[in-house]
């Protein structure tokens, strides 16, 4: 089936600028949505894969390794000889279905090839096709935590370990976890949380020229859903190539001791625990700056990122009814006087 | 005929038009959610489907499990070849037709995923047994919910339900003996691909949704959808305004939280500002070019009289319950809460997760796990296949078990005295004392819940839950006064907890009151109320309810402590409530197992 283009969607610009952070530094640590239903979080997040800029991969190769950087991690490509074809694809968005067993998730012996030919081999789950692109969980607070667990763990190590009925791989996995959730269907523990890059909360728009330009949309995309993918073709390609820009550009941007400070004081003013936040906040100014096309970390960066890298990671008061993007915003005004 | 039977045949003959709308597009208009027991009323209505819709009707039983309704292993085939075989699942093989889901409110949060992600997205992709691929699933879903209060078909499944019908008030005997016509639905669902909605009833279908507080703009999708099935039904090229409240009548109505304003200004409450309800709506015309929507334009009376009449549509479907709640000045819930009883969280955490395997033979009440035990036996086929057999051969040294990790969840009931002049201080150190437990224990997916009880009852202020946006909601409006009864309070905890129990939850039951009863389970003032108290508080014991009893009195009393001791609690006198000295009692009950 088609997908509704990105740049289709109405409003939900905090998401947007979260999700172009995810693709320009997929180091930022993953996206955590939360939101009421029908408010676009899938659509936003399913909507990158016909955004994201193509990438090389090894032909044949099951982790989609890149021709061009060290493949001696993976199983597949140490197993080629001689010089790899190259092929360019596109760069996967896997959606982790809800009741996906832990095995198809992890990877594990390949039944058929044992049953049938008596060999033990290893086929690859959904760790190994996220590998280098994003991996999308829906209600992940609905998850068993033992899966959440893991997933943040192969996604903080960038490695796949699986040692299980005698099989020994050790595999990359690269990807950028994006979350998404209702919180009214229950939390996420405050330890997950803490491992999100960055988090927001979608709401439904309230006025009506949005809520009507947004039912148009859709009803017309799910129409003719050609027609409108071909009227939106060249907003898509623009924000393709401002995604590969600010990709290449990410690295000349400079971060100035004074904006690494000013970091550090609004995490202090805050209170966040560990030193997560300040990396978070860092860089993803970073990589808002290259998004913009600009070459140095100001004030405005940090400010505009400040609440999407730190609102979950505020100590909660549980007798405090303010919200933690207020909070955010109390201190921001405190450290960043207008 | 009488008004009432007008009343019916007009219920009536929305619900077969939904029927047959679903019959034109179900994909489009993503199903009906039928709200009524079974009977000779909702068969009728089966019938219809039966009639009207394309096959396959494919019937989703409501403990399905994932392989059978996703497709998996075909266990008997592979073993029989010695290759993998895969089975097709139910919602595979329902794809062009409509999946039939009896008793919706029950359905597990699995299930309710796997549909709503069919529903979203017209395919299903398949992570299971060992197999990956993606398969069309273009369904509509018949949801039938058979809920009585407030059990509901989970949210995020109604939600993608375009039309919502409720045959509860229609009296068995009273449908017409109408029969479909099959061929205008089939010539309908032919000319659905070339029918329009113009962007004036697109506007006119966003306003009403605002003005009756429908917030999913999902459902304003689906309106719009289901204006345009219903154009091709009546034979319109383009969509007119019967159309648009024909659509606000069957989706926007039944999901309305308020009544819109008539005339005046005002838009009632949000949260978001929201413009006033004759704030003018975009202007037909500005679609094709530049789409960001900015400017605010004018426009023609012409619109406001059809949102006016879209609204009116809706109105007539407006449940009466809405009203009711409108009128007594209390907050109406957004849409049904999540997923009736079988809540949201229990497929992931009750029963204990599976924990690996072990190699054993299969005791009674232990579950043979299949996929581990051939992979067991895999790798020695080769060694074992001796004759030209191509079975697999699977020895007792293969079997594995599946193992569980038991972890019960515990339940804590807050029971707190509402009563008396102390109870706004007390509701609101109560208050503070259910965030405390509830932050400190949420790490681990336990659940509270709060009993209030003043005058001649007690309510269930908060149903079990971890949700700390909820607590806050219903915390927030909890009021105090009156006589003390008890009595109702500790029975109404044990009911809480005898439910809990069957849920495999291990309940610990809080009280926070000064011992001073004075009202009976009968509801009469008097001395009795001691006497009653003490019975329950005994009954609560009998069933080995774990209880704390914490005494509120500034000076606590006798009476206070029997209490305790009847209910086998652990007493703790807390003039001032401490929320951090309950959380850490409150802990250590409910670690020391039950």
């Amino acid at each position: 089936m088609a997908l509704f283009p990105f740049s289709a969607i109405v409003g939900q610009d905090e998401l947007k600028l979260a999700l172009e952070i995810a693709v320009v530094d997929p180091g930022v640590g993953g996206v955590l949505v939360f939101g009421d239903r029908g408010t676009g979080k899938s659509t936003a997040v399913r909507a990158l894969a016909g955004l994201l800029p193509k990438m090389k991969v090894v032909v044949g190769c099951e982790y989609q390794c890149d021709p061009t950087s060290d493949r001696a991690q993976c199983p597949s490509c140490r197993a080629m000889t001689g010089t790899p074809q190259v092929a360019e694809v596109s760069v996967p968005v896997v959606d982790l279905p809800l009741g996906a067993t832990e095995d198809r998730v992890v990877g594990a012996l390949d039944l058929e090839a044992a049953l049938t030919r008596g060999e033990r081999s290893f086929s690859p789950g959904l760790l190994a096709r996220a590998n280098r692109g994003f991996l999308y969980i829906d209600e992940v607070n609905l998850l068993p935590d033992h899966v959440v667990d893991l997933l943040l763990d192969v996604a903080a190590s960038g490695e796949n370990v699986v040692e299980r009925e005698g099989i020994s791989v050790r595999h990359p996995a690269r990807f950028v976890l994006i979350g998404s959730g209702n919180p009214e269907e229950g939390e996420l523990r405050p330890q997950l949380l803490d491992r999100f890059g960055l988090s927001l909360e979608v709401r439904t728009p309230g006025d009506l020229p949005t809520r009507v330009e947004v039912v148009k949309r859709r009803a017309a995309f799910e129409r003719e859903s050609g027609a409108f993918l071909e009227k939106w073709a060249s907003a898509e390609t623009a924000l393709t190539t401002k995604l590969e820009d600010g990709r290449r550009r990410l690295r000349e941007v400079q971060v100035p001791d004074a904006a690494i400070e000013r970091a550090a004081t609004l995490c202090i003013a805050l209170g966040t625990d560990g030193l997560r936040g300040e990396l978070t906040l860092v860089r993803a100014a970073r990589a808002a700056a290259a998004l913009e096309g600009e070459l140095q970390v100001t004030d405005r960066h940090l400010a505009r990122v400040a609440p999407l890298a730190l609102r979950h990671r505020l100590r909660r008061n549980v007798l405090d009814e303010v919200g933690s993007t207020v909070r955010v915003e109390r201190a921001m005004a405190e450290v960043f006087p207008p | 005929m009488t008004a009432d039977a007008l009343e019916a045949e007009a219920r009536w003959c929305d619900a077969v038009t939904a029927i047959e709308l679903l019959g034109v597009g179900p994909t489009q208009v993503g199903g009906v959610l039928v709200r009524g027991w079974p009977g000779p009323v909702r068969d009728r209505l089966l019938d219809w489907v039966r009639m009207v819709c394309l096959p396959p009707l494919v019937k989703v039983p409501v403990h399905i499990t994932d392989d059978r309704l996703l497709g998996g292993l075909a266990l008997a085939a592979t073993l029989e070849t010695g290759r993998v075989v895969l089975e097709r699942g139910v919602l595979a093989q329902a794809d062009g037709g409509v999946v039939l889901v009896p008793m919706a409110e029950r359905l597990e949060a699995n299930v309710v995923g796997h549909l709503c992600a069919a529903l979203d997205r017209h395919e299903l992709s398949l992570e299971r047994d060992g197999f990956t691929g993606v398969t069309p699933c273009r369904i509509g879903v018949v949801a039938l919910d058979e809920g009585i209060d407030d059990e509901r078909a989970a949210s995020a499944l109604a939600d993608r339900l375009g039309l919502h019908v409720d045959l509860q008030p229609l009296p068995p005997r009273s449908t017409p003996p109408l029969l479909p016509d099959v061929d205008k639905v089939r010539a309908a669902r032919a000319r659905l691909e070339s029918t329009s909605v113009p962007d004036s009833l697109v506007t006119a279908l966003c306003e009403a949704a605002v003005q009756l507080g429908v917030d999913s703009l999902r459902a304003t999708v689906l309106a719009v959808a289901v204006a345009r099935a219903h154009a091709a039904l009546c034979g319109r090229a383009i969509a007119n305004d019967d159309d648009a409240a024909m659509a606000a009548r069957l989706v926007l109505g039944p999901r309305a939280t308020r009544f819109p304003e008539t005339e005046q200004a005002p838009a009632p409450p949000e949260p978001s500002d929201e413009p006033a309800p004759e704030q003018p709506p975009l202007p037909e015309d500005r679609a094709d070019d530049q789409p960001p929507p900015d400017g605010d334009p004018d426009e023609g009376d012409l619109d406001a009289a059809l949102t006016e009449l879209v609204i009116a549509a809706a109105r007539s479907a407006i449940p009466d319950g809405v009203l009711d709640l409108v009128t007594a000045g209390r907050s109406v819930q957004r849409g049904p809460r999540s997923a009736g009883r079988s809540g949201a969280l229990k497929a992931s955490t009750s029963g204990g997760r599976p924990s690996g395997t072990r190699a054993a033979v299969p005791q009674p009440g232990e579950r043979l796990n299949v996929i581990e035990t051939l992979r067991a036996a895999a790798p020695w086929q080769r060694l074992r296949r001796r004759a030209a057999s191509s079975r697999v051969e699977v020895r007792r040294d293969d079997l594995r078990v599946t193992r569980f990790a038991q972890r019960t969840e515990s339940l804590v009931i807050f029971c707190v005295d509402a009563s008396g002049s102390a109870a706004l201080q007390r509701l609101a150190e109560a208050k503070g004392a259910v965030e405390q437990v509830l932050g400190d224990c949420y790490v681990r997916r336990d659940h509270v819940a709060l009993i209030a009880f003043r005058g001649t009852h007690a309510d269930l202020l908060l149903p079990p839950t971890r949700s700390l946006v909820r607590v806050r909601r219903c915390l927030a409006d909890l009021a105090g006064g009156g006589a003390t009864p008890i009595a109702a309070g500790v029975d109404a905890a044990l009911a809480l907890a005898l439910e809990a129990r069957k849920r495999g939850r291990s309940p610990l039951v809080v009280m926070m009151t000064d011992g001073r009863a004075n009202v009976g389970r009968d509801g009469t003032r008097g001395p009795a109320g001691q006497g009653d108290a003490l019975a329950s508080a005994r009954s609560l014991r009998a069933h080995q309810v774990r209880s704390l009893f914490i005494d509120t009195a500034p000076r606590p009393r006798p009476q206070a402590r029997e209490l305790a001791r009847e209910m086998g609690a652990t007493y703790l006198p807390l003039p001032h409530l401490d929320p951090r000295v309950v959380s850490s009692q409150v802990q250590a009950l409910t670690q020391a197992g039950p």
